[in-house]
């Protein structure tokens, strides 16, 4: 989770990711950030965030997107 | 048939009446041949190509949820006994399967499209290039083939993605596919946003049906009664490229703008207008775009629905490809991590921005509009380290209306500028009459009168004047909730009032009246 809240933060380190779960609806995130975060993300954990996965409910929160990131990690 | 002709109200008429006779069971088949009707009008052969995709969409996505259920019913079955590398060796088997439904459809479609719509682009490049003389195809262009396709094609996507499972009637997914308001320009629905409001049963709603009158009405006036006028000007000034240079040109620019605005939100009010008196609820297209403060927020404001359409099904997956993932991480180590992960966010952009600008036309001047945008979007972002800084610096500034006003301006006039490649010929011509806007130093032209020489008398540009305003007024008003509510909340006879008013200026000021067909809506040849 660490890490994960370390990618977030250099996006935008005016956010507060531990508390924040309207990343999306509050459009604090945009396109380029969500790819910016997959990318690293798949540096970081070495799982890639396939299409289909780019909802809302996996961006809102960091909670969100760790838990997805392990969902993934999982099903690998 | 065209929004604004005398069969279109006298079709809607009839669809309304019969809507709200016949059982309600069968609302949704009554639309359905309704839209086949008014489909047909546009040229009886065109029913192939919508017929085409419908059934091979239906077909292919049947498939694929059938072969899905099946998969999923046999892991279940044999979770147990399956070991995890055997059950994800049998997910990408499955996986595999539904491919190959998925690419074929996807491929036949996207190549009825590509043929129908830019064989002559290509042909002319090749005669351009080799200097050959090969003949034009001149395919006549379906109505509505973009829009179908997209809205076809996102649904298959999603049903392959295992989103939502296949429609398995196929009336109710040919309804989806050719409902009428929308097929022609628009918006392009998502299948899950749609299916429901569109094939249940719709009770007679005064409220509803007054609503969309409303919004129809609403629609009418923007196009006629402003979109129309302007087109007189713009027409005089683009055909003549020659003889209107310089500040003609930023004349141009913003007349388009307004045009273009008045048309197409004309017309998508019109359509979701229709859908309303329909009990049907399409999604919006538009939010007051002209108010944005930079062009990515502007993009997420004008044509919603194209550019979800254009994120979501190949700006991500352009994004998160394998292929991309790889360069992402060598560019991260090669380039250090600031430039190496701006490269796959770039070039999924630059693509996702040459195939919108190859959507909107065959024509490099679409190409070349599609590219600048994406530069602009690309500039602003590198730019936004600055403007953090700026903000630090003078937090103040940035929450004043000046600056915000400031920003709205600066993206209106940004976006009118690369939007004038729309009108002019060719990109070298286009490129030369907004460079006259520097060097032709003809400023006169706003004092002396010139302008009432355009087509239009004092008394069009009055109206277009008033128009505007009022259209000002009402994105204004619906900032803080819809206008239609709060009218309805205002006393009886200063509601009719209003109503009257809007209906008079139509039928007294729109260009031409009802029944003029010379103007096409501009997203129509889209």
């Amino acid at each position: 989770m660490e890490a994960l809240l370390d990618i977030l933060k250099e996006l935008h380190p005016e956010v507060d990711f531990e508390t924040c779960d309207t990343l999306i609806d509050d459009k604090i995130l945009d396109s380029f950030d969500i790819i910016s975060i997959i990318t690293s993300i798949n540096s970081e954990y070495d799982v890639a965030i396939p299409a289909e996965e780019i909802i809302p409910e996996n961006f809102n929160s960091a909670e969100a997107l760790y838990d997805l990131i392990e969902r993934l990690q999982d099903e690998d | 048939m065209l929004f604004t002709s005398y069969e279109f109200i006298a079709f809607l008429l009839v669809m309304f009446l019969l809507y709200y006779l016949v059982p309600k069971k069968f609302q949704w088949m009554l639309l359905l041949v309704g839209s086949y009707v008014f489909y047909a009008w546009a040229g009886i052969h065109f029913l192939a190509y919508i017929l085409a995709t419908t059934v091979t969409t239906w077909l292919a996505a049947r498939q694929i949820t059938r072969l899905q259920e099946q998969q999923s019913a046999w892991l279940k079955a044999h979770k147990a006994e399956l070991s995890r590398e055997e059950r994800k060796a049998y997910k990408a088997a499955g996986k595999k399967k539904t491919r190959r439904f998925f690419l074929a459809c996807l491929l036949l479609n996207l190549g009825i499209l590509a043929v129908i719509k830019y064989t002559d682009f290509f042909i002319s490049n090749i005669n351009g290039i080799f200097g050959t003389d090969l003949a034009f195809m001149r395919f006549a262009l379906p109505m509505g083939i973009s829009f179908y396709t997209f809205q076809s094609m996102g649904y298959l996507i999603d049903v392959y993605r295992g989103k939502y499972p296949a429609q398995d009637s196929l009336g109710k997914f040919a309804l989806f596919v050719s409902f009428f308001p929308q097929v022609v320009q628009g918006p392009i629905s998502r299948y899950d946003d749609l299916a429901q409001t569109l094939y249940e049963e719709h009770p007679y709603d005064h409220r509803n049906i007054s609503f969309g009158i409303q919004r129809i009405c609403w629609g009418f006036f923007k196009k006629m009664v402003i979109a129309d006028r302007l087109l007189v000007a713009v027409n005089e000034l683009i055909q003549n490229p020659a003889e209107y240079t310089g500040a003609y040109v930023l004349v141009a620019m913003f007349l388009y703008a307004i045009e273009l605005y008045g048309d197409f939100t004309g017309g998508i009010d019109i359509t979701i207008g229709i859908a309303q008196v329909f009990g049907i609820k399409l999604v919006e297209n538009f939010e007051r775009p002209f108010f944005s403060k930079n062009t990515a927020e502007y993009w997420r404001r004008w044509h919603i629905t194209m550019g979800t359409w254009f994120k979501d099904y190949i700006f991500y997956p352009i994004s998160v490809c394998q292929p991309m993932l790889k360069l992402s991480k060598v560019s991260r180590e090669k380039l250090g991590q600031a430039l190496g992960k701006r490269i796959p966010v770039y070039l999924s952009t630059s693509i996702v921005w040459f195939v919108t600008g190859l959507w909107h036309g065959a024509s490099w001047n679409f190409i070349v509009w599609g590219m600048l945008n994406c530069l602009v979007l690309i500039v602003s972002q590198e730019f936004e380290p600055f403007y953090a800084w700026f903000h630090r610096k003078f937090p103040k500034v940035g929450r004043t209306f000046w600056y915000r006003l400031f920003q709205v301006a600066r993206t209106f006039c940004l976006m009118s500028a690369i939007r004038i490649l729309d009108c002019y010929r060719d990109v070298p011509l286009t490129f030369h009459q907004v460079g006259t806007i520097f060097t032709q130093g003809n400023w006169g032209i706003f004092t002396d009168g010139s302008l009432l020489n355009l087509g239009l008398a004092a008394a069009d540009w009055v109206v277009i004047g008033l128009g505007v305003a009022v259209m000002l007024c009402v994105s204004l008003a619906g900032r803080s909730g819809s206008v239609r509510e709060k009218l309805a909340a205002k006393p009886l006879v200063l509601r009719y009032a209003l109503y009257w008013v809007l209906l008079v200026s139509i039928l007294v000021f729109g260009a031409y009246g009802i029944g003029y067909d010379a103007s096409q809506f501009i997203y129509n040849q889209f």
